[in-house]
């Protein structure tokens, strides 16, 4: 029996750690990977310099269109030239300040909303008091302002606007149907699952046209409704839908012996609802919810088809009224797939991150 | 003294750049030994078995599996899980195939025997077992301690020279626990090589030829069980003795 | 001790009785959900009235009057309506059915390409799927139509690959000339596969018999290839091709794909691939690391824990979002309106626009949608009970 002497811990020897030792690892461990490296490498180093000489070398900054077309890398002062009327569309030049002061106050609550810190009870004061701010400032005709329909509202503001109001109004709508599916009551049962399944079915043109076309045929004569108000009603029943069955999925996931629990309380069914379940089943699908904001931010694009210009319509309507700068619309496609891409990808990554935030709760 | 049948070589083993999990590990098993490795949680016990069947790889040091050496050869890979059979503390047994198939996998995929003889071996582990008539179910339809008897005999078909156990009764519920450690004596005494990471010390002290301590990443001490949890040599053996056979 | 059963209480119908709340409400529900939907049919009716607008489906029996820029059979503008409603149906169903072929393949690769040893491969895998999935399905289908109508070379130009021309006129492919033998290589085919599925069983029985692994995938391959070839051979061998050819203006001749097309098929693939590739690694993953584990140590090899014990649960957690991504591509290719090719909601868009009849064309696309939606639906829940995991 021999006494035993400890031995201290060891850096690796430097052939399994390290930079070289993560190449080795993970771009030439055997043959095939090592095959891989070289033929993806290769690909990059023959595209790679093209598109970086088209995409920033040979490129146009600023100038004219003649200036364009005598280069031969992109042209992004097509983007200089008519960033406003892609970013605004048809709202007038002039009242463009009144646009952006929107927008941001609409992004600025939003972004509160999503901070742990604001979650006050105020908040919602705070968002009655805001919107109809909003919509007085957009639509003018008091106080000086120019009076702006709402047809013409359009661009970067319009696609926020139908994204996050749509997004707002679905909400309630969605609990209340996903508690609907999930009730003992089989009449309203087969009612939200019947409007659920409808809608999930059909694609949301479908439900857009519908909007378009039937809504003025199912209102009583003379009632005039806006097509800001029926496009933003098409697509919040739209999202609603799905957000309904996103948070069934939540509602599913609680365990049935809290229900018992509560029962054994006392408490009534609205009281359970929103004192055990929802505050639990809500928080638990705040990922799949963020998921459902990214699909509708996207949809919106769709609304050109009805005749309301937002982001893309709106780039549409730039590229094309103007022949001079016609041939350079890809550098346009490209500049709103940029401010998309922005938008969504952060949306995914805080959408991970409160994931991980709920994970972590969850860890002993 | 013939050739040991697991042989660990100044054996080390990191994860990542700082983690030194095995630490100059010197170790010779012989035939037929039943070993039982003890220890606090991170001290590599599980990394330790788990480089013998090459599921885990050792940086530096030799490892050599009934003659022969582990290295990247895949060949030698091949050869030494063959002879190894491993249970493992989550089961893993396969949930979309029934028990009997469960069984019959290995030996019809890789040692190249049809279906009938697959089969008949299949049954005679499960006999041992003690579990023949659940072989057509499903193992989420068993209980636990049935599902890790399962393993066992699925482990055996391969007919191996040396079974690792990693925490094999962790998982279970108390009473499972006895069922399963009265199947691994009796394999103990049938002369099969085990090694087993456990802390069941009844179990130790029932079956082990040798128990091994191990602490952050060494061999502690090594002794018969008598002698290991009579008379500790090391204050860090007396320290996690205390600490799991107080209750 | 008395032994007469105790007989139940009478029901009492009150307000605190649980059932008859339900009732209650349910009664509501449906009085007040039937309530408006009269009214908003009783003001349709009103104003269609009004405006002079005629229900009822009979007017899908008129003539179209409209000419339809592609389709798989023969249309133009003196058919009925209804038959430009087939000819919508089918253009669907051709780039839906194509699609969701193509976006398995390129989906399932960029699934797995996220578990390649290769960190390049990771990568690029990880970059196509943040790309795709952040910019709008409809941005990208017109970014994608503009490079098959603007960045292509004229026609006159085509650029050529082998026998394939691609051009701003689409992309135009050599077809056999249809001959006896085409028609028996053809049924060679189905009799090969016949042969094929034959030789599988008989393999997998022998196997069981004496172990040894026979080819399952590329001998049956080749047996319905090899019976295929037998037959073309018989019908006497034709080889003659349609191939296009380079005329003054245009491809003459050969069969031949328009940019719309092209546009809509990529388009849809490439964004739907993103999503398919995120479903095909949640599968993966959802396997536990256990799995692999046991199986190794059973001394199976890498390709044989793949397809024994990993794709068989992976499937089963694949197949319904799979289904749903399906589904969304069907659905996505409504955005075909955009970009002009003629899927069923185009074609409904111009019969409203030419009859005005909104409530009927639009009731018919949500239809056929939702019958398409509903036969998957059925069939996945089909197959989840089926290879349900037996559990207690």
């Amino acid at each position: 029996m021999s006494t035993f002497a400890v031995i201290a811990a060891r850096p690796a020897p430097s052939t399994s750690s390290g930079a070289l030792a993560w190449c080795r690892a993970n771009l030439f461990h055997d043959w095939k990977t090592t095959l891989g490296t070289l033929v993806i490498g290769l690909a990059l180093l023959a595209v790679g310099p093209r598109l970086l000489n088209w995409a920033l070398v040979n490129a146009v900054w600023s100038g004219g269109y003649e200036t364009c077309q005598a280069a031969s890398g992109a042209c992004w002062a097509v983007v200089h030239e008519k960033f406003r009327f892609i970013l605004f569309g048809r709202y007038p030049h002039a009242e463009h300040w009144r646009a952006l002061v929107c927008t941001v106050m609409l992004l600025g609550l939003i972004l509160a909303s999503c901070t742990r810190a604001f979650w006050r009870p105020w908040l919602g004061l705070v968002w009655l008091a805001v919107l109809p701010a909003y919509f007085a400032l957009m639509h003018g005709g008091f106080a000086g302002l120019r009076l702006v329909e709402t047809d013409l509202w359009s661009g970067l503001p319009l696609t926020i606007l139908l994204a996050s109001l749509s997004m707002v109004m679905a909400f309630p709508i969605a609990v209340f149907i996903a508690l609907g599916r999930r009730s003992g009551m089989p009449a309203i049962r087969s009612l939200c699952t019947v409007y659920v399944e409808l809608i999930r079915g059909v694609p949301l043109i479908s439900v857009l046209f519908m909007a378009s076309f039937m809504f003025p045929l199912l209102m009583p004569q003379g009632f005039n409704i806006d097509v800001l108000v029926r496009v933003l009603a098409g697509i919040t029943l739209f999202a609603a839908a799905y957000m309904a069955e996103v948070i069934r999925g939540g509602l599913q996931a609680i365990p049935k012996g809290q229900l018992e629990a509560a029962a054994t309380l006392g408490l009534s069914y609205w009281q359970m609802q929103r004192k055990i379940v929802l505050p639990q089943a809500l928080a638990m699908v705040v990922p799949g919810l963020m998921n459902n904001f990214i699909s509708t931010f996207k949809d919106t694009s769709l609304v050109a088809i009805v005749s309301l210009y937002e982001l893309t319509g709106a780039m549409g309507m730039a590229m094309n009224s103007d022949a001079n700068w016609r041939p350079f619309r890809i550098e346009g496609y490209l500049f709103i797939a940029v401010i998309y891409f922005v938008f969504c990808y952060s949306m995914s990554r805080y959408s991970q991150w409160i994931e991980a935030q709920v994970n972590k709760s969850k860890q002993r | 003294m013939s050739t040991p049948i697991i042989q660990f070589d100044k054996v080390n083993k990191w994860y990542g750049n700082s983690f030194h999990v095995l630490r100059d590990i010197e170790l010779n098993i012989a035939q037929g030994e039943r070993i039982v490795v003890c220890g606090p949680s991170g001290s590599g016990k599980s990394t330790l078995i788990r480089c013998i069947n090459r599921l885990e790889e050792h940086q530096q040091g030799h490892l050599t599996v009934d003659g022969v050496e582990l290295t990247d050869d895949v060949k030698a890979i091949d050869d030494v899980r063959k002879k190894v059979g491993m249970v493992f503390q989550q089961f893993n047994l396969f949930p979309h195939l029934t028990v009997l198939e469960n069984l019959t996998l290995s030996p019809m995929w890789v040692g190249k025997l049809p279906k009938k003889e697959a089969e008949e071996r299949a049954m005679e582990q499960l006999r041992r077992v003690r579990i023949a008539e659940q072989a057509q179910k499903y193992p989420l339809q068993l209980s636990g301690g049935q599902q890790q008897r399962v393993a066992i005999a699925r482990a055996l078909c391969l007919t191996p020279k040396i079974m690792l156990f990693d925490e094999p009764t962790s998982a279970l519920d108390p009473e499972m626990i006895k069922e399963v450690l009265d199947v691994m004596i009796e394999m103990a005494n049938q002369g099969i090589t085990m090694i087993c990471v456990t802390h069941e010390m009844g179990f130790a002290k029932a079956v082990a030829d040798r128990v091994i301590f191990m602490d952050e990443g060494q061999i502690v001490e090594q002794n018969n069980p008598h002698d290991f949890f009579n008379n500790p040599q090391s204050e860090r053996s007396r320290d996690f003795l205390s600490k799991i056979l107080g209750h | 001790m008395s032994t007469e059963r105790i007989a139940p209480p009478k029901k009492r119908w009150s307000w605190r009785s649980q059932a008859f709340r339900a009732l209650v409400y349910q009664v509501l529900a449906v009085a007040v959900i039937g309530g408006l939907v009269w009214y908003l049919a009783h003001n349709t009716a009103t104003n269609m009235r009004q405006r002079g607008i005629q229900s009822g489906f009979g007017f899908l029996l008129g003539t179209a009057g409209f000419d339809i820029g592609e389709s798989l059979f023969a249309f133009d503008s003196s058919e009925s309506l209804l038959q430009a409603y087939l000819v919508g149906l089918s253009n669907t169903l051709r780039v839906a059915v194509l699609g969701i072929v193509l976006t398995t393949l390129l989906g399932t690769l960029l699934g797995v390409g996220r578990f390649s040893r290769n960190a390049l491969v990771r990568g690029l895998c990880r970059a196509y799927v943040e790309a795709f999935r952040n910019i709008p399905l409809l941005l990208q289908l017109l970014m994608w139509y503009l490079f098959f109508t603007e960045v292509l070379p004229e026609a006159a130009q085509a650029w050529q690959i082998g026998a394939l021309f691609l051009s701003k006129g689409g992309l135009n492919f050599p077809i056999p000339v249809w001959a006896l033998g085409h028609q028996l290589a053809a049924g060679g085919l189905v009799i090969g596969l016949g042969a094929a599925f034959t030789w599988r069983v008989r393999a997998r029985k022998l196997f069981e018999t004496d172990g040894q692994t026979r080819s399952m995938f590329w001998a049956p391959l080749a047996l319905m290839l090899a019976f295929g070839v037998v037959g073309w051979i018989l019908g006497g061998a034709p080889t003659a091709t349609n191939p296009p050819i380079r005329g003054e203006f245009a491809i003459e001749n050969g069969g031949a794909l328009t940019p719309e097309f092209l546009a809509l098929l990529v388009g849809l693939t490439t964004y739907t691939a993103a999503f398919v590739s995120e479903v095909v690694r949640g599968g993966i993953q959802s396997v536990s690391l256990g799995q692999a584990e046991a199986a190794s140590a059973l001394g199976l090899s890498q390709g044989q824990s793949m397809r024994l014990v990993m794709l068989p649960q992976a499937l089963r957690v694949i197949i319904p979002p799979m289904t749903n991504q399906y589904l969304n591509l069907t659905k996505n290719s409504s955005l075909a309106v955009a970009i002009g090719y003629p899927d069923v909601v185009s074609i409904a868009n111009t019969a409203i626009n030419q009859t005005g009849r909104a409530v009927e064309c639009i009731a018919l696309v949500m239809l056929v949608y939702l019958s398409t939606s509903l036969f998957t639906s059925l069939l996945m829940n089909w197959y989840n009970a089926r290879a349900a995991i037996q559990e207690r």
